[in-house]
């Protein structure tokens, strides 16, 4: 299957496509349908396609597997970093209309529901990226 | 010590049946989970939260820590996932 040129040339064009879908789906997730844990499939999938079509190893070139581990957590980090961010201000935690930006309370607490829809979206992706990777590296080990 | 299992779970069956008869019927208008705090949510969540989109409001805004939980029970997911099937001992 690796050597099908069909599958190899739409999975090459498609990917950008499905990343920038995803990167679309994450930040319209304030004003439309959308948000952090369906975009962050969405971008997943873009990976597990890149490895199915390519091989598991062509995959882990385009995102190793530690930046995989490390941007699992870091998506953790910047959501609970932001509910902290909010009790240093003096507010509540997750409070967000504490966190002094030079806008109105109800578009500070929008911009940082974007924040915190980043951030899932960074732990869901780097969640189902490892999952498929661990997967996929046992089946090729036995 | 098969035949308490059974008891225990005849008990606990009897008492989840006898307290369903107070939950409220499904879709009804008039439950307590639709008139709590779901019509401030309706009507004043677009200005409170700045997000157009209710869902989002309610989600990561109102009901945000419980957000932080779910991306952490799905970190937490990924990290069981990797701590089983990944043995190398290298992450």
């Amino acid at each position: 299957m690796r050597e099908n040129v069909v599958i190899r040339t739409v999975v090459r064009m498609a990917v950008p496509f499905i990343q920038l879908f995803a990167l679309y789906v994450i930040l319209h997730g304030g004003s439309s349908a959308g948000g952090g844990f369906q975009g962050g499939v969405i971008f997943a999938s873009a990976f597990i396609l890149l490895g199915i079509a390519f091989g598991i190893d062509e995959a882990r070139q385009r995102i190793q597997e530690k930046a995989v581990v490390i941007a699992s957590s870091l998506g953790v980090y910047i959501f609970a970093g932001i509910g902290l961010l909010c009790i240093l201000f003096g507010g509540n935690f997750l409070g967000y209309a504490a966190i002094p930006l030079p806008f109105d309370p109800p578009e500070v607490r929008g911009l940082m529901t974007e924040a915190v829809e980043v951030g899932i979206g960074i732990t869901v992706m780097a969640v189902m990226t490892s999952i498929f990777y661990d997967i996929a590296s046992k089946r090729e080990e036995e | 010590m098969k035949k308490w299992a059974l008891f225990a779970v005849i008990v606990v069956g009897a008492l989840l049946l006898w307290a369903e008869g107070d939950i409220p019927p499904f879709g009804d208008p008039e439950a307590p989970a639709y008139n709590h705090v779901a019509p401030r949510y309706i009507e004043q969540g677009a200005e409170e939260t700045g997000s157009v989109n209710l869902v989002t409001g309610i989600l990561a805004d109102y009901r945000g820590f419980d957000t932080l939980g779910e991306t952490t029970v799905i970190f937490t997911a990924g990290i069981a996932v990797l701590l089983l099937l990944r043995r190398g001992g290298r992450l």
